[in-house]
Order: C-alpha cells, then sequence, then structure tokens
C-alpha cells in the first residue's frame, strides 16, 4: 500500500510499541533465582519453577523460581528479622525509602509498563496510562502516610509481618496497594504475585534493591498456591491482605479463623452501571468502555450489569453497538488496541461457558462483526440483552468483556435491581441530576460509587467492598486503617461455659417475673419453650431466663432488618435516643446496681461504678453519633471523592459474662451510634441486667427492631449469627472455641467479624471505647463525584 | 423489555476507502443540510452535556489511537487537504493574500510530494480563509484550481453589528466569489437563551448566502459552558448551517477537543435525528501536525470515516501547514526539518 493509498482508506495501521528493552531485561535475569528473600534474589529450597506466557501468543516469557512452604518459612523470617528496625524508624525514613521506590518506578515506567503488557495481555495503552502511574502514584502518596503516621493516628501500631496474596488482573497496581500503605505502617510483607503474571513484581523487588528499601522488609516470592496457602497459614504472619476471588477469600477466611490475624479481602463483584434517562448518553457509553471493556473487563470493579431506565433504553443499546464495532481487538503491545486477550486458557473457556449459559437462560448475547487474531485467547466483546435478575450473567462474576444490559422504570426499582446481587463492590451513577445521583449514591450497597464516570482509583481514596466482595480498604486514611493495630485492653481467657448447676434455693421471694426475650420492640417467649437457671453469686436462683434457639434469632435478624425507624433516623435522632437511654438508666442506676451485685458478687461500689460507666458509655457514643463522619478525598483531578461512613448494617453482638451490664452496653452503643440495627446474645451466664435493660429500652424512644435480645447459650446463638447471611457484622466476645468457630463458620456472606479471640476486654479502661469500636460499627463508601460544567 | 438488535448504520454505511466517499467534492454527492424548524422540546434533550466525562473521553481518546509511519504521512496530507488556509490580520493586504493562495496552490515542495507519491494528487488545502476585502484577490488567484474561497463575514470576530449589515457583507462576499462564509453568531444570544432569534438570524444568514455553504462559528471560547456549545450547535444546525465551527481564533479560548467533542456528538444527534451531513470545522490554536492528527482520530472514532472529506471536515489554520510539511520531510529524508526550508505563505 503506498501513500497514496493510505490517504484514501485512512486507517491507523499497526503502532506497535517497541518491546526489545523489556526481552533484554528479559533475557539478562536469571529467573532460576527469582525468590526476593531478605533482599536477595534466591532460588526456591526444592528447585521447583514454573513458566509464565505472553496471553497473546502463548509463548513462554520465563521459567521462574517457585515459592514453597520452605521458602515462605524464609520469607517470614526474614520479614520477621526486619520488623524491628522498620517499625522504630523514624516516619521520616520511612517516607524516604517510598519516595524513592516510587521515583525509581518512575524512571523504569515504560520497562514496568510493557513487561506488564507482555505478561497480562493488557493493552499498552492501559498499563502505560493507568497501571504504571498509578501504582506510582500510590507509592508517593503513602510516602507522607509513613511521616504523617504518628500524628494522624496517634497511639497505633504497626500490624507486624504482613501476607499479601495478589490477583494477575492489576499485577503491578495490587502490588503497590498492597505494599505502600504497609511500608508506611512500618509494617514488613511477603507478597506473592500471581503465577500468570510473576514479572513486574520481579523488576519490583530489583527496584526496592536499588531504592534503598532494608532487607527484609520487603519480600517477594513467585508461585502458586502452594505457596499462597503456607503463606496464609503461617503462624509469623500477622495479617493477611489479599486480592482475588471470593471462592479464595472464603478459603482464606476460613484459613484464618482462631488465628487472631487481621484480615482484609477485596474479591469479586457484579458491580451496576446505572444509567438514568436524563445522563449524558454519548459520555456514558464511553463510560461502559471504561467500565466493561478495560482490561477485557478482568476487573474486580468492572461495571458488568448496565441498568438502562426505560425510556431511553432503546437509544441507549444502539448508542452501546455502535460504540463496540469501534473497539479494536487485537495484539496489546499496539498502542491502537482497546481490547487484547484474555490472561488464560482457563479464563477464556470459563468467559465462553458463561455467555453459552446465559445464552440458554434466554439473554440475546450480541457481538460486533471483527475479526480475531488467530493465536491467543481473545474473545470479542459481548452485549447480553434481555438478562432477567435470574440470569446467570447477572449474578455471576464474568471476568470478561460481557455486559449484561436490564432496564428498570425508576429510581427505586434501579436501586433494587442495583443492590440485588451477593456482590456488592462498586457502581456507577449516570445522571446530569445531581440530586438524583446524591439521592441514589447512599442507597447503593457499594463500597465506590461513581457518579457520571467508571473505574476511577486514586491512592488517595478508599477502595474495597461490601458484602461478599469482601472488607478492608485500600488507600486513603481508611486504608491505612488496615495495617495499624490499636491497642485494645485485653484480659484474661475466657472459659468455655460451664453446665450450670442446679440451684439450691430461691433467691428472694417476690413476685415472679419472666425474662423474656426481646425482638422487634416486644417481650418474646423463646421460641423451644425452654428457660436455664441463672443463679446468684451465692448460687440461688435470681431467675429463670429464656432458652433462645436459631428460630428466635431468625425472628430478631428479621426484626433487625426491618428496624427503618433506627436505620433512616438521622444521626441527632440517633443521638437524643441514646441520650434518653442514659437518661432512663441514670434513674433506674441503683436497682441495676443491686443487681449486678446481687449476680456477680461485685462490691456495692463497683456494681455502681459499673452502672455509672455504662451511662457514661452512653453519653459518649450518643455525642459521637453525629460527629464520627467522613470525609472529602481529593484525588488529582477536578473531583471530590466523599468517604462516607456508612452504618454495617445489622450486627450481632456475642457479650461476655464480665460485666454482664458494662460489656453488653460498650458494644452495643457504638453499633447503634453509628446507625446499626443490634441482635445482643448478652452474657449467658447473667443474662438479666440485660433483660432489664429492654424496660429501659422501652421508655427511650428506642424504635422496634433497632435493639434485639436473645438469651441463651452464646456459642450456639454466636454460630447461628456467623451462618445467617442476612448478618452484615458479628461482634463476639468468648471463649476461643466460640470466637475462631464465629470467624469460620462467617465465611459464608463473608459478614464482618470482630472477636476478643478468646481473650476478656477490660470494659473499663478508656481504650476500650472510642474511635476503635466506631469505625467497627461502618463502613466506609467513596463516592467519588467529578464536577464541572 | 424493548430492545432491537441491530444497529441503525451510521452514516449511511461507507466502506474504508470507498472511492465515492474519498472523491466526495463538496456539492456532488452531499445534499445541503436544509434545516428543520426550530424545535425547543429537541433542542432541550440535548442539554445533557457531562463536562468531566467529555474531558476524560477527550484526554483518552489521542491515547487509544496511534498514527505511525506512511499512515502518518498518509494523515498528515490528509490534514493539508482539510485544511482552510487562512489569514486574518487587520494588517492583511492584497499581495499577502495572494501569497497565502500561492502557497495553497503549492503547498507542499515538490521533492516532497514526489518522494511521498502524490505528486499528481492534487492534494491541496480545501479552502482559503480571508476577510471580506480580499475575496476577489483570492477568486482571483485560485481561478480554476478548485481550492474554494472562504469569507469570514458578520462583524468578524464579534458578530455585533446591526443584522442588516451582516447580511449585507454577506451578499458582497459572496458577489465577490466567495463560495463558503464563515458567519459567527452574537454569543450574547446564547447565554441569553434568545434561541428563536439566534435561529432567525442564522436563518437570514443562510438565506444570504445562497448557493455559498455557511459555517456558523459559535466562538465557543465566550460561552462558558458544553451544554452551551452543544445547544448553540444545535440551533445552527437547526438554522441549516452547512458546518459548525468552533472559534474565530480570536477568543481567549481556541478549539479545545472536549469541546469539539460536545460539537461533533451534536452532529451525530442531527444526522440521526434529519438524515443530514453537517460539517465540522475547529479553528483557533490548531498549529502542530500531531494536535492535527488529534481532531483526525476524534472525527473518526465519534463520526467515522466520511467526515474525514473536505465536505465534512476542516481545520481552520494558519502556522499548521509549515509543521506539517516539517514532519514529512521527516518522513521522507529521516532527519529533522526546518521551517525556514519550506516556502512560507
Amino acid at each position: 500500500m503506498n501513500i497514496l493509498d493510505r490517504y484514501h482508506a485512512m486507517d491507523y495501521g499497526p503502532a506497535p510499541e517497541a518491546r526489545a528493552e523489556a526481552d533484554a531485561w528479559l533475557a539478562a535475569q536469571d529467573f532460576s533465582r527469582a525468590l526476593f528473600i531478605g533482599g536477595k534474589f534466591v532460588a526456591a529450597a526444592d528447585a521447583k519453577t514454573f513458566d509464565t506466557a505472553d496471553p497473546a501468543s502463548g509463548k513462554r516469557l520465563a521459567t521462574l523460581s517457585e515459592a514453597g512452604a520452605a521458602d515462605v518459612d524464609a520469607a517470614v523470617a526474614a520479614a520477621k528479622r526486619a520488623l524491628p528496625g522498620w517499625s522504630a524508624a523514624s516516619g521520616y525514613a520511612r517516607a524516604k525509602v517510598l519516595y524513592a521506590v516510587g521515583r525509581a518506578m518512575q524512571r523504569h515506567a515504560r520497562l514496568f509498563a510493557v513487561l506488564e503488557t507482555l505478561d497480562n495481555g493488557k493493552p499498552i495503552r492501559e498499563s502505560r496510562d493507568i497501571d504504571v502511574p498509578l501504582a506510582i502514584r500510590h507509592f508517593i502518596h503513602h510516602a507522607g502516610w509513613a511521616q504523617a503516621l504518628d500524628r494522624e493516628f496517634p497511639g497505633a501500631k504497626p500490624a507486624g509481618v504482613v501476607g499479601q496474596i495478589i490477583p494477575w488482573n492489576f499485577p503491578l497496581l495490587m502490588l503497590a496497594w498492597k505494599i505502600a500503605p504497609a511500608l508506611a505502617a512500618g509494617c514488613t510483607v511477603v507478597l506473592k504475585p500471581a503465577e500468570y503474571t510473576p514479572l513486574t513484581a520481579v523488576l519490583f523487588a530489583d527496584i526496592c534493591r536499588r531504592a534503598g528499601v532494608p532487607k527484609g522488609v520487603v519480600n517477594i516470592l513467585p508461585g502458586g498456591p502452594e505457596a499462597g496457602a503456607a503463606l496464609v497459614r503461617h503462624s509469623g504472619v500477622r495479617k493477611i491482605a489479599f486480592t482475588g476471588s471470593s471462592e479464595v477469600g472464603r478459603i482464606i477466611r476460613r484459613e484464618t479463623a482462631g488465628s487472631g490475624k487481621k484480615l482484609s479481602l477485596e474479591l469479586g463483584g457484579k458491580s451496576a452501571f446505572i444509567v438514568f434517562d436524563d445522563a449524558d448518553l454519548d459520555s456514558a457509553v464511553e463510560g461502559l468502555v471504561d467500565g466493561i471493556w478495560f482490561n477485557q473487563g478482568q476487573v474486580c470493579c468492572a461495571g458488568s450489569r448496565l441498568l438502562v431506565q426505560e425510556s431511553v433504553a432503546e437509544a441507549f443499546i444502539d448508542k452501546v453497538k455502535r460504540r463496540m464495532t469501534k473497539l479494536v481487538l487485537g495484539d496489546p503491545l499496539d498502542k491502537n488496541t482497546d481490547i487484547g486477550p484474555l490472561v488464560d486458557r482457563t479464563q477464556f473457556e470459563r468467559v465462553e461457558s458463561l455467555v453459552a449459559e446465559g445464552a440458554s437462560e434466554g439473554a440475546l448475547c450480541w457481538q460486533p462483526d471483527m475479526a480475531l487474531p488467530s493465536a491467543g485467547f481473545f474473545f470479542p466483546p459481548t452485549l447480553a440483552l434481555g438478562v432477567s435478575p435470574a440470569n446467570v450473567l447477572a449474578r455471576e462474576e464474568v471476568f470478561g468483556p460481557v455486559l449484561a444490559a436490564m432496564t428498570f422504570r425508576d429510581t427505586e426499582e434501579a436501586v433494587q435491581l442495583a443492590n440485588n446481587t451477593r456482590y456488592g463492590l462498586a457502581a456507577s451513577v449516570w445522571s446530569e441530576n445531581v440530586n438524583l445521583t446524591l439521592h441514589v449514591a447512599p442507597q447503593l450497597k457499594a463500597g465506590v460509587v461513581w457518579v457520571n464516570g467508571t473505574n476511577m482509583f486514586d491512592a488517595a481514596c478508599g477502595f474495597g467492598g461490601f458484602r461478599e466482595s469482601g472488607f478492608g480498604r485500600e488507600g486513603g486514611r481508611e486504608g491505612m486503617l488496615e495495617y495499624l493495630d490499636r491497642p485494645l485492653p485485653y484480659g484474661a481467657a475466657i472459659r468455655p461455659a460451664a453446665p450450670v448447676e442446679q440451684p439450691a434455693e430461691l433467691a428472694e421471694a417476690a413476685i415472679d417475673r419472666t425474662p423474656k426475650l426481646f425482638i422487634g420492640g416486644r417481650q418474646a417467649r423463646p421460641d423451644s419453650g425452654y428457660s436455664y437457671a441463672v443463679l446468684d453469686r451465692k448460687g440461688r436462683l435470681a431467675g429463670e431466663a429464656g432458652l433462645g434457639n436459631r428460630k428466635d434469632i431468625r425472628e430478631a435478624v428479621s426484626a433487625a432488618r426491618a428496624a427503618k425507624g433506627w436505620t433512616e433516623a438521622t444521626a441527632f435522632n440517633r443521638a437524643q435516643v441514646l441520650y434518653y437511654l442514659a437518661e432512663n438508666l441514670s434513674a433506674r442506676a441503683d436497682e441495676f446496681a443491686s443487681r449486678l451485685a446481687s449476680l456477680t458478687g461485685a462490691s456495692g461500689r463497683a456494681a455502681e461504678a459499673e452502672v455509672e460507666l455504662s451511662i457514661e458509655r452512653l453519653f459518649l457514643y450518643a455525642g459521637m453519633a453525629d460527629k464520627f463522619e467522613g470525609r472529602a478525598h481529593q484525588p488529582p483531578m477536578r473531583a471530590v471523592t466523599l468517604a462516607l461512613n456508612e452504618p454495617v448494617g445489622v450486627i450481632g453482638i456475642v457479650c461476655p459474662d464480665d460485666s454482664p451490664l458494662l460489656g453488653l452496653v460498650s458494644l452495643l452503643a457504638p453499633a447503634l451510634a453509628m446507625g446499626n440495627s443490634v441482635v445482643a446474645v448478652p452474657s449467658p451466664r447473667w443474662p438479666l441486667p440485660a433483660t432489664d435493660l429492654y424496660q429501659v429500652f422501652e421508655t427511650s424512644d428506642l424504635p422496634a427492631g433497632a435493639v434485639n435480645i436473645v438469651t441463651g447459650k452464646a456459642a450456639e446463638l454466636a454460630a447461628v449469627l456467623a451462618k445467617h447471611d442476612d448478618v452484615d457484622g458479628l461482634w463476639v466476645v468468648a471463649d476461643a472455641a466460640t470466637c475462631a468457630a464465629a470467624e469460620a463458620q462467617s465465611a459464608g456472606n463473608l459478614k464482618r467479624v470482630w472477636t476478643t479471640n478468646g481473650r476478656t476486654l477490660d470494659w473499663t479502661a478508656e481504650s476500650a471505647a472510642g474511635e476503635t469500636f466506631l469505625a467497627r460499627a461502618v463502613e466506609v463508601k467513596n463516592v467519588w463525584v467529578p464536577y464541572g460544567d | 423489555m424493548r430492545l432491537r438488535d441491530t444497529v441503525t448504520p451510521f452514516p449511511a454505511r461507507v466502506a474504508p476507502g470507498d472511492a465515492a466517499a474519498n472523491q466526495a467534492a463538496r456539492g456532488d454527492a452531499l445534499p445541503r443540510n436544509p434545516g428543520m424548524p426550530l424545535d425547543l422540546g429537541f433542542l432541550d434533550s440535548m442539554r445533557a452535556v457531562n463536562r468531566s466525562a467529555l474531558e476524560r473521553r477527550a484526554a483518552t481518546l489521542t491515547k487509544r489511537r496511534s498514527i505511525k509511519g506512511d499512515n502518518q504521512a498518509a494523515w498528515l496530507l490528509r490534514s493539508i487537504a482539510l485544511m482552510d488556509l487562512t489569514t486574518l490580520n487587520s494588517n492583511d493586504t492584497d499581495d499577502r493574500v495572494r501569497r497565502l493562495c500561492a502557497k495553497a496552490l503549492n503547498p507542499l515542495r515538490a521533492d516532497l510530494a514526489r518522494a511521498l507519491g502524490v505528486a499528481d494528487a492534487r492534494i491541496r488545502p480545501a479552502a482559503v480563509c480571508v476577510y471580506h476585502p480580499f475575496v476577489a484577490t483570492a477568486v482571483e488567484a485560485l481561478k480554476g484550481s478548485g481550492v474554494h474561497v472562504a469569507a469570514v463575514s458578520t462583524a468578524f470576530p464579534h458578530g455585533l453589528a446591526p443584522l442588516s449589515t451582516r447580511l449585507a457583507e454577506i451578499a458582497a462576499s459572496v458577489a465577490d466569489g466567495a463560495d463558503e462564509i464563515d458567519v459567527v453568531i452574537p454569543r450574547g444570544l446564547v447565554h441569553e437563551a434568545r434561541w428563536p432569534e439566534l435561529y432567525e438570524e442564522i436563518r437570514a444568514m443562510r438565506e444570504a448566502c445562497g448557493e455559498a455553504h455557511l459555517k456558523v462559528i459559535l466562538g465557543t471560547g465566550d460561552l462558558a459552558t458544553t451544554r452551551n456549545v452543544t445547544l448553540a450547535s444545535m440551533v445552527a444546525m437547526m438554522a441549516g448551517a452547512d458546518f459548525i465551527k468552533t472559534s474565530t481564533g480570536k477568543e481567549s479560548v481556541n478549539a479545545t477537543l472536549p469541546v469539539g467533542l460536545a460539537m461533533v456528538r451534536a452532529i451525530r444527534a442531527y444526522f440521526e435525528a434529519t438524515g443530514f451531513l453537517i460539517g465540522f470545522k475547529p479553528a483557533g490554536g490548531i498549529s502542530t501536525a500531531k494536535v492535527s492528527l488529534d481532531w483526525l482520530v476524534l472525527i473518526k472514532e465519534e463520526l467515522g470515516r466520511r467526515w474525514l472529506e473536505p465536505d465534512l471536515f476542516r481545520f481552520g489554520a494558519s502556522s499548521l501547514l509549515t509543521d506539517i510539511e516539517r514532519q514529512l520531510e521527516h518522513h521522507v529524508s529521516g532527519r529533522y526539518s526546518a521551517a525556514h526550508r519550506h516556502a512560507m505563505a
């Protein structure tokens, strides 16, 4: 073709990015020593290796040493050795290292980008313009956190040695999301990159060496599931951070149960992309391109469910199809490529079979007529129309360039459809009406909401999911918390509940009182029809409490879920109710004190002090109800990102025997203050202060369902709560076995679980109240609002 | 759910490299936009324009496409063919205009044209654009060449003379032989949302143009919002504009890609509603070969190949040509060129 022909044709033609430098780098590496442990590249202990290939051609790029359990031991040991020095280093010293890493990455930005594209198959435009710059920004941003740590997080300590496992879809960026905050917090890390995409992690390790990262602070172990499992199980690791599939996330949740490890999981998604009829439709189409046809749709927060208002659906779908015909599928190293190959054959086959299944369930799958390269795992952009909410394409994460489209009639239906999923990672809302977008954003069960945009990321903004998309945040202030510990006043180990002895005699002869369960604002008899004896300090019968069972928990959770009067109340309203509770408890302080004294054998003064401190706690949290606020983050663009503290939802609270009133109040009040509804299992041994307390609730304007009390065996009821898929959070202060079981059983819906890991807490300590508990009572939702007119 | 499963062809399908498209000279294949009654409902439906999203699209669009080697040379030749070679200075003279016309007739050094294999292709700017007093000079200088003569008109650049004066100005330029008239709108009408008045003025201008083609300059730098740009674009097209054009080159903000994006999307919406293809002319500040390619990419992606013809796309530019010549010389020789090696306009 001569120039004149080209002048007539006006095609783009090939524009390949040069790969010579990357090839030279690959040739120069000794990948048989690809494990980076204690500042040195070493071979795997058992000399095992694995291949990584270019998904565009299927050709092998490198054969790397594969880490096994022994290498994990060595890496954790190196990280442990490095921990004291690194965590004791000044914030300034750590900041300088993070800054140096960021700048060094910047100096090798193109090499990172080309390697990433070779290894992963993502278009070079994306690795060059998105992945690598964001990763660099993450390090430079977190240099600031390192230095600001003492001032911004007073009293916090680094979590310790951190095990990090990252996926193949954003290899370098996920590495940055993991390592930068950990290092800023003073942790040392052992990171395992994904098996498909280890190369940029190896280059990063080399950069660490050159940028002055102290030996052992960063350890990188290319490898597969064996190394991952060993890392998760390793007793020297104090925190696990994982990004990947919900399936593996669940396994990790179970594996770490009872270990006391901190855990953050960033898992799958089925994110809604909502287009209202007053949206800039052309721009929304581009949003979809960035949403579902970004990185071949292999994005956990991909806008894979299109919800479009009926009145504009036809016009919008036409625009989407037309735009799809313009997408360029091809060599990911070509600068004109929009869509590269999927990462691997397994992934390709999974996408293909899900599309086939969706079609068999009634979806009309449309693909533009485009030529596919003969080699490589290329999957054309796909639009599935007529997708019902039950269709597999509307429910399952495809992790491919497949968009499932549905329509809605009005805002309420849009929100219902958007929330009709087990996931809760992200959502996009498109409308030119700021009232509408800011009305919808808080209603969406998603950790990130983009208004008139999609897939915007920044180091200053938190990212992470609700529901089964995982927990924990990455980025911003909220992300730092994942690598910090605020010491709590832990006490002795809690012993498993002993069988109640038969009472010798009745404590006092007054008019008989039946303590009941408290569900949905009403006193209720236990479903079982059984009661159990509550003994006082002298072993006499103080009362007979209802023996709650799984059905009582079920009723209590339903009531808590329905407690709109509380969850939709304003913060000031909640504050006033909590103050009123304190007021009414105060009026009956003597009665509660004598109850406590007679049950627990506490001295009169101690019992009075417990009541007084309970009132003080109610006051504290009443006051914080309208003060534990979100933040406005500042990403480097014309946008504001609102980090909103939203209630977790329905929280189960399993209380200890010690301080039967103060323990309950100390857990209940922060949850209530932030707008959660609660199902509380009070002290099994001394439940009577709790059953006395519902009379205080009844006189304090607490809406029905806000607090529900089910008395009975803590271990049994905790298990029911842990396995209940409509419970969003669970706090357990109980014996170690109960705590561990709750953590393991929570894996079903990945609810947010906090336990004392079998220890008591000194509820009288100042550190047993305040921000730590408030933070646990909220989920941070980042709402991105780009602006400009 | 009512969702069609076919795509409306947009525009009437033209295969890439289609001879008809390539030869499409203005006046043959393409029917002129007759305009339509001012439809305020349609106008209102166009209000949803999200500036941030436009900016993001514009920023990534030019990074999504890259044109290298022979294709780049071909695209730069295309930029030449899509150019309204312009001089709009207060100190313009007849001789200056003659020089400009001479350049338009021979935009490329002969050795370069030969080396590129386009010596016989007559690739040259589509038009020369001047103030009214130089129309006759330009018509004379370009006679028989097929290069059009465009006159800026209607109290360019502000548009604030009495309407009768402005219409008379158009008539005078047409009488002198201009076959394209670049008119400006009074930007105040947009700020005051006086759409019927704006519509009527443009209709009158169209009528005054007769056979000459009407390019409506919106002065986007003065319009404050991308929404205003979209609305003004729609009114201009409804009133019968053959082209809509961004800027006079005299506003403090010239043609920007996000604004261009708003305008080409308005063109697309007008096409979808009426079936008529409207031309687009970014002008002001487009002075480098690279930037001209960005614009061509924007057009190809948002409107399609058909719009990369002189009857539907123009650059308003004065110094762009020299930079393109330098790039083309580099393409031929592998050496970076200097401006003084190419004949000035």
